[in-house]
């Protein structure tokens, strides 16, 4: 260690004036470490592999399946706006939760794997900030992987088959504008779900300390409901199951809009992921950084 | 409130507790401005859990930590204004590079941090490979980055667990010449460390914990006066001295090597012994007193009566008489 001269220590009436750090700080550097990490670009190539993969795979093909149980399919070499329903409706069961739950998981856990989190509890950030800046950082993952996905299918459905209009749920035609609009709509309504996943993930994150334990306890929440959603005798709860509301943007597709499905999956969703962040903050705020 | 006068570490009836291992049984610290105190103690003893509640890490089971008056557990992070340091081995982030790692830390400081970063790394002799990530640090450059960390926030009190732990000795040696520097500017340091030559040669205060109590807390001359009633003696005849010695009363630990004879004794209890080789006819070639080393009183302090390392539980008597046993017995 060289013999530069230090500068004279801060005195402590100069440090206990002056301001920390905000969320918003703390918030950025969420994010410049999300970038900096391999398993950010791995859950956002999972959901925009498959709407390419898909494109690709369509138009190498010679004869078409007009038939096919869902209207969007039906119609998918007719207008490229089919591409992005037709994506989210496969997306939305498992790769989004997959790419949401592979951050959220990770987001708390990872400090703990690198024993990192006595590093930034000892600088001028309290708890409840790094928490907050993480919550916010899971979230504005899941988000971009949501729209990236959707932006993706588009552009390549409209590449391949252009930008025309569509038919709906209900059977209504939609102009191209309109089309678009509803598609980067139903993105927008599917966060609801999604952001509760990533509030799961969150918590399983805090609690568990361990990346791996939280990404596929995540995962395997959805695929447990998944399964409680399909045994005879428990109709009664599905309409509760957080899995049930993945497919609360389908009320967009009709006319008129069915708004039902949206305000209902809003307040189920918020009895998963307010007390599951609420849960998550407290073990953050009390637990022991003892590891590390 | 800070107060202004409040010393920058004052801990009180300290205790940790993880589930059946008492690590940190009631114990008292009283770091004061510009010192630098020694905090040793065996594998085990609880240094580090000690320093963990006092940066707030981690909660005590009973009894509170201060920092400048101010406790972690009440005001968060605004207890370390002015504090900075590390436990174990400090920690980053291994995909960003050690510059990226200090900007990152520098931005959870405030208070412009971010314009000292070229400056510390300077002093820690890592500019050069800043640009490097983290990943591919030794274990030396990693300490180095957190002592640059730590430099970041331009402390006032600067809180060290084994700092030196994997330098090399050019690493050590410049550590202790930071340490010392950065005291000369008037920065306190706890210094948690297993180095005792470096403790006796930088500290002038000490706290030595065994099984997570405070055995001796004080002035390092002062606890070497106490301990320190040795003498060393040269004559004639070492083995008549020796016997003489042993069948003298108020003369204890009487071995002879190389150097003659060693022996811990009081005034009293020496000049009693001169005059009896006198008589004996056994002349004295030296007789002069020496002060016990920090490993002597270090080993005495800590190995005595329990075993270190054990289960801390099984410390049953009070700190006090661990220290009892330095001073000569009159
Ligand atoms: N997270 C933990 N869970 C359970 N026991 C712990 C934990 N941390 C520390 N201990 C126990 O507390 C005691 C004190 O540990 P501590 O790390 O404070 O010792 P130390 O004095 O720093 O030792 P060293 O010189 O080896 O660093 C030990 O018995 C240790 O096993
Ligand atoms: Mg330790």
């Amino acid at each position: 260690m060289s013999s530069v001269a230090a500068s004279p220590p801060a005195t402590a009436a100069r440090a206990v004036r002056t301001r920390g750090p905000s969320v918003a700080t703390v918030y950025r550097w969420e994010l410049r470490k999300l970038i900096s990490q391999k398993r950010t670009y791995l859950g956002f190539a999972l959901v925009v592999i498959l709407p390419i993969f898909f494109v690709v795979f369509q138009n190498v093909r010679q004869s078409h399946d007009r038939g096919g149980d869902n209207i969007f399919a039906a119609q998918i070499t007719q207008s490229g706006l089919a591409t992005p329903v037709l994506m989210l409706l496969f997306l939305s069961v498992f790769m989004l939760p997959l790419a949401a739950a592979l951050v959220a998981g990770d987001i708390v856990a990872a400090e703990d794997g690198n024993g990192t989190l006595k590093t930034i509890l000892t600088r001028s950030v309290n708890r409840g900030q790094v928490f907050g800046a993480k919550v916010l950082a899971a979230i504005t993952y899941a988000t971009i992987a949501v729209f990236l996905s959707a932006a993706v299918a588009t552009a390549a459905g409209v590449v391949s088959w252009g930008f025309k209009s569509v038919r709906t749920f209900s059977g209504t035609i939609v102009s191209a504008p309109e089309a678009l609009l509803l598609v980067f709509a139903s993105n927008g309504i599917y966060l609801i779900p999604l952001l509760t996943v990533a509030a799961i993930g969150v918590l399983l994150s805090t609690a568990t300390r361990n990346s791996a334990a939280a990404v596929v306890g995540t995962i395997g929440l959805v695929i447990f409901l998944f399964i409680l959603a399909q045994i005879p005798g428990l109709e009664g709860i599905r309409p509760y199951l957080l899995t049930e509301q993945f497919e609360n943007w389908h009320g967009l597709l009709r006319t008129p809009t069915d708004w039902a499905p949206i305000a209902h999956s809003a307040w189920v969703c918020a009895l998963y992921a307010l007390p599951a962040l609420f849960a998550a903050y407290l073990i953050f705020l009390r637990r022991d950084v003892a590891g590390g | 409130m800070s107060d202004a006068a409040a010393p920058p570490v004052r801990a009180r009836g300290l205790v940790k507790r993880y589930k059946e291992v008492l690590a940190v049984d009631h114990i008292d610290l009283n770091v004061c401005a510009g010192d630098v105190y020694g905090f040793l103690g065996p594998n085990g003893a609880g240094k580090t859990t000690t320093l963990r509640m006092a940066l707030g890490l981690i909660t005590p089971t009973e009894g509170s930590v201060e920092l400048f008056g101010r406790d972690p557990m009440r005001r968060g992070a605004r207890a370390l204004d002015g504090v900075a340091g590390f436990v174990e081995a400090p920690r980053f982030y291994p995909y960003l590079t050690g510059r990226k790692n200090l900007e990152l830390l520098a931005a959870l400081d405030g208070h412009g941090a971010a314009t000292r970063i070229d400056e510390v790394l300077g002093i820690v002799e890592l500019a050069p490979r800043a640009g490097h990530r983290v990943g591919g640090y030794s274990h030396g450059m990693r300490q180095r980055l957190g002592i640059a960390s730590a430099l970041l926030r331009q402390p006032q009190l600067l809180i060290l667990d084994e700092p030196a732990t994997g330098l090399d000795p050019a690493g050590m040696r410049d550590m202790r010449r930071l340490i010392r520097r950065l005291a000369d500017e008037g920065m306190t340091v706890l210094l948690s460390s297993h180095q005792l030559p470096e403790v006796q040669e930088l500290c002038d205060r000490v706290a030595i914990v065994d099984s997570g109590r405070v055995v001796y807390e004080g002035s390092l001359s002062d606890l070497r006066r106490q301990g320190g009633a040795g003498y060393r003696l040269r004559t004639t005849d070492d083995a008549r001295a020796l016997d003489l010695a042993r069948e003298q009363q108020g003369i204890d630990h009487a071995l002879a090597d190389d150097n003659g004879l060693g022996f811990q004794a009081d005034e009293r209890a020496v000049a009693a012994l001169s005059l009896a080789l006198g008589r004996a006819g056994v002349g004295i070639l030296t007789l002069a007193p020496e002060l016990a080393t920090l490993e002597d009183l270090f080993f005495r302090l800590t190995e005595d009566g329990d075993g270190a390392g054990q289960a801390p539980s099984a410390v049953d008597e009070p700190g006090a008489s661990d220290v009892e046993r330095l001073v000569p017995t009159r």
